[in-house]
């Protein structure tokens, strides 16, 4: 029985509506890397305070007079995006624990992939300023040259990569 | 009047729940479009799903197209939305490094955390793997730093670069996209995979 997901046009139109609103509102575009860019601050900096306040990169997003990292748009933004994703999957039945795979490949083999792809992705994120949401969707939405590169760059990359991890997938 | 908590139309207070609310939105509008699904998700690239084209691309159109016109509306000044500065070696280099692990892990992070809160265990692992991404990138940044700072061009437009008005270029977009979305339709029809699109 194939799951029932939206038009992907009216999903589209959808999105755009809800990037818009926070343009309207708030000034700024929708993201995601740099919420959980926050999460990573904010848990070295109480495991290892010394250590985030040395770090080049944390460091500019702590200290007395920043607050708490998590106290940041994105990261208020995110949880909504939890609750969102938790309320359209239980609206259309799709709350379900489950390692989603190609039959041709173990759970545990997806799992192992699912990580490395994050762990690229997230790296990658840092580098660019953003990810798909934040770099690319909105800042194509404003025009900035570095929408329309990162953009490019991520889908065109995945495109060329596709068919070394082919077999994880057809 | 737009956008209203920069003016200081709407408290600052509220912001963080506007945040919230937009989120909600963001949530369910990619949940909604199957972007909770990793298999659905890489289709693009296999050409047996294109729901990734159609929706950021229309995404994208209705933002950049609405801003247009709240802007020609007087309901926005432009000049306080903020624009994504461009440091192209770093959004180049970056981007391919997320093309290479959007394809490897079938997320990117935005659709990984939606994936998660329906109970998708790969989306979690993907969620775990970005912080861990994130970690790496800080203990690494002295040696990328003179990357990561490389070809600073500030808030530049697209619209600047080709010398055309932005109404000009967002009507390129559009029809790039159309061209785009009629590719989509067509390949999901040459690559269709009935065995995945069935499951999915």
């Amino acid at each position: 029985m194939k799951s029932h997901y939206m038009n992907p046009y009216l999903a589209g139109l959808f999105l755009g509506l809800v990037l818009l609103f926070a343009f309207f509102f708030s000034g700024r575009g929708l993201g995601a890397s740099g919420a959980l860019k926050r999460v990573v601050i904010e848990t070295v900096g109480t495991i290892a305070p010394e250590h985030a306040s040395n770090s080049v990169y944390f460091s500019k997003y702590i200290g007395p007079d920043k607050g708490n990292p998590l106290n940041h748009w994105l990261v208020y933004e995110m949880l909504g995006v939890v609750v969102g994703g938790f309320l359209s999957g239980a609206l259309a039945g799709r709350l379900k624990w489950k390692v989603e795979h190609s039959p041709g490949i173990t759970s545990k083999k997806r799992l192992i992939m699912a990580l490395i792809g994050g762990i690229l992705f997230g790296y990658g994120s840092q580098l660019g300023r953003g990810c798909t949401s934040g770099a690319a969707l909105t800042g194509m939405a404003v025009l900035s040259v570095s929408g329309f590169v990162t953009m490019a760059s991520i889908f065109g990359t995945a495109f060329l990569f596709a068919y070394v991890v082919r077999k994880n997938w057809i | 009047m737009g956008p209203l908590v920069p003016q200081e139309i709407i408290g600052e207070g509220w912001n963080f729940f506007i945040a919230f609310i937009v989120g909600i939105g963001f949530g369910f509008a990619l949940e909604q479009a199957g972007f909770s699904s990793s298999r659905k998700l890489v289709g693009i690239f296999y050409g047996y799903d294109t729901v990734v084209l159609k929706v950021f691309f229309s995404a994208a159109l209705v933002g950049m197209l609405g801003l247009l016109m709240f802007s020609l509306f007087d309901w926005i000044d432009l000049n306080l939305v903020w624009v994504n500065p461009t440091f192209l070696w770093s959004a180049i280099v970056g981007g391919v490094i997320m093309g290479v692990g959007f394809v490897v892990g079938g997320f990117c992070p935005g659709t990984s955390v939606c994936a998660a809160a329906i109970g998708k265990l790969d989306g979690l692992m993907f969620v775990g793997g970005i912080f861990i991404g994130i970690f790496i990138f800080a203990e690494s940044f002295p040696l990328v730093k003179s990357l990561y700072m490389a070809g600073n061009f500030g808030h530049l437009k697209l619209s600047t670069v080709l010398g055309i008005s932005q109404g000009f270029l967002v009507f390129l977009v559009i029809c790039a996209a159309l061209i785009m979305f009629w590719i989509g339709e067509a390949a999901e029809k040459r690559f269709a995979r009935e065995d995945i699109t069935r499951e999915v």
